[in-house]
């Protein structure tokens, strides 16, 4: 669906790199100064290219010299700061795009992004006295009203507090899956790329350094701490009691702080490596409660103090433990033991994921 | 105050109008310019630059003296649109216009580019890619946003344009009711036995006049200003 090829040199540093994308967000995730932004100025036509090739879908927006300039690639860009325009309303702000999208082009309607991005009440305001929250999601409907081809996210959550970003980070996903538009998202948070994204293109140094599903990219993270598992489920009946909720997976429940939703809908439960504990007989006496049942995969970390261990969980999800050398020795952690993974909810983030 | 003559009032009134003018011809010339010299990367830059400022510079009798070389009847330009279009700038009241842009534009111009520098490029961007071409970005984003700016050099270019003397003077001359303005008038009243009462009572007009001018300029910006925040 999208296919970006990438030659550019920009002062000191260049871009030299190639991903696809298809339906759905395709995250480029990775430190900052990595690339992401340059990435997403190339895609939008904000910048030219020395050489390469931007297709979004059959269309053709950059190719070797040839550059479609911004405003007739039909581009969304969801800015990290809002830029809404300050002379106009909200409402107008929001009509801004419409005014130079064909007739035949304009397969959004109105109402339903207003009503879904909760900003029905602020129509008739000025952008600067709306709060950084309210302007984002401004910013998210008059992108997504000019009908484009391909939703650009320039980590538009960066510069919100961690409230507001809760509040918007759902409505990325409910946009994602109602207006079926193929979203490029830039973002070095793990969190927010493994909710969203059906793939994810690591960046490093201009350059790809990894892809694929979020799964398998953060699993296989070469620093202990920034390994961090996926593990898919449904949420099931919450103990009202505790203020507990469990994550029915095949492997056995995650318990999650608080009550996080509607039974039966599908989340993704994010596990740091260094959060899950090994164990080879089910724990008994121990105030850890989510227990998870897998068979070892492989082993990895080389002569480190740290290695990690690779579960294969029952029904097919990927997660990693980190645990000492030592334990993996004495415990005798090879390839094919089962093996009972600990993971405290304690450390697992209560927040709708 | 003493009595002002019917002739300071049609000094006055022509003032007015010459000034209206030149503000109405001079603010999108202006408008052009600053957007060019704000935004354009071109060779020349600085020259076209230097140009627009000179008059601000050169003695005003050394630019009247240019526009007469050049707009007068026998002068390259002013030959070729008297026998074209048979427009004559030539001691005609609209020569006056044209001395009091030429002497206004350095400051509308200054005060336009200024406020078009101070819009962030990033709106602009963004009105790009919402589909606005460069043309539309210019006339929806920038200049409603310099609009503080444009009102203030309009003000600003009426004021100087209603003060305008030297250039004026070299190029149309004094002609009672046709290029006498407000200045020549008070010159020529000085020169006069007698004429005290009436130089320094216009010399008071121009005085309220400027001011008048300068307090709105800074209070159009302000609330421009305003409605934008």
């Amino acid at each position: 669906m999208i296919d970006v090829d990438i030659r550019q040199r920009l002062g000191d540093f260049s871009l030299d790199l190639r991903f696809t994308g298809g339906a759905g967000v395709t995250a480029l995730f990775g430190p900052s100064g990595s690339g992401k932004s340059s990435v997403i100025k190339a895609i939008a036509g904000l910048t030219r290219l020395d050489a390469g090739r931007i297709v979004v879908g059959d269309i053709v927006l950059a190719d070797d010299g040839r550059h479609t300039p911004p405003h007739r690639r039909r581009i969304g860009v969801v800015f990290q700061e809002a830029r809404l325009l300050p002379h106009l309303s909200v409402r107008s702000n929001l009509r801004f795009g419409r005014l130079f999208t064909p007739q035949a082009e304009r397969r959004i309607a109105e109402g339903p992004v207003i009503d879904t991005l909760g900003i029905g009440h602020l129509l008739t305001r000025r952008p600067a006295t709306l709060s950084g929250g309210e302007q984002q999601r401004v910013a998210l409907g008059r992108a997504l009203l000019a009908s484009p081809r391909l939703l650009l996210m320039d980590e538009p959550l960066a510069a919100l507090d961690e409230a507001r970003r809760r509040e918007i980070l759902p409505l990325i996903e409910t946009l994602r899956d109602e207006f079926a538009i193929p979203i490029v998202y830039v973002s070095h948070a793990v969190e927010e790329v493994a909710r969203l994204a059906a793939k994810v293109v690591v960046l490093e140094a201009g350059k790809v350094a990894r892809e694929g599903s979020p799964a398998d990219v953060f699993r296989t993270a070469t620093d202990r701490f920034e390994i961090v598992s996926v593990v898919a489920g449904r949420l099931g009946a919450p103990d009202d009691d505790f203020r507990l909720t469990p994550v029915e997976t095949p492997a056995g429940p995650i318990w999650l702080n608080g009550l996080a939703g509607p039974v039966g809908r599908p989340v993704r439960v994010l596990v740091h490596a260094t959060d899950v504990a090994l164990s080879l007989a089910r724990p008994d006496g121990l105030s850890i409660r989510t227990v998870l049942s897998g068979t070892i995969a492989g082993v990895s970390g080389g002569d480190g103090p740290a290695v990690t261990v690779d579960l294969a969980l029952e029904g097919g999800d990927r997660l990693a433990a980190s645990v000492t050398r030592r334990s993996a020795v004495e415990l005798d952690l090879t390839p094919g033991r089962s093996v009972f993974a600990l993971v405290k909810a304690a450390a697992l983030d209560e927040r709708p994921v | 105050m003493p009595e002002l003559s019917p002739a300071a009032w049609s000094a006055i009134a022509l003032s007015f109008k010459v000034a209206a003018v030149a503000t109405l011809w001079g603010v999108p010339v202006a408008t052009a310019l600053a957007l060019l010299l704000a935004r354009g990367r071109f060779p020349g830059k600085a020259l076209l630059d230097g140009l627009i400022h000179l008059p601000l510079v050169l003695p005003p009798v050394v630019t009247g003296y240019a526009l007469l070389l050049l707009l007068g009847r026998k002068g390259p330009i002013g030959a070729f649109l008297d026998q074209q279009f048979g427009i004559v700038f030539a001691f005609r009241w609209t020569g006056a216009v044209v001395a009091a842009v030429v002497m206004a534009l350095p400051i509308i111009v200054r005060a336009i580019r200024l406020s078009i520098e101070a819009v962030d490029v990033r709106l602009e961007q963004a009105s790009g890619t919402l589909g606005a071409g460069r043309v539309a970005t210019f006339f929806l984003v920038t200049l409603p946003l310099s609009l503080p700016g444009i009102l203030a050099g309009a003000t600003l270019g009426f004021a100087k344009a209603l003060g305008e003397f030297g250039a004026t003077i070299t190029f149309v001359s004094n002609i009672p009711g046709e290029t006498r303005t407000i200045a020549s008038a008070i010159y020529t009243a000085s020169q006069t036995p007698d004429g005290d009462a009436e130089a320094l009572a216009l010399s008071a007009v121009a005085a309220v006049l400027g001011l008048i001018a300068l307090v709105a300029s800074e209070l159009l910006a302000r609330r421009a200003r305003g409605a934008l925040s």
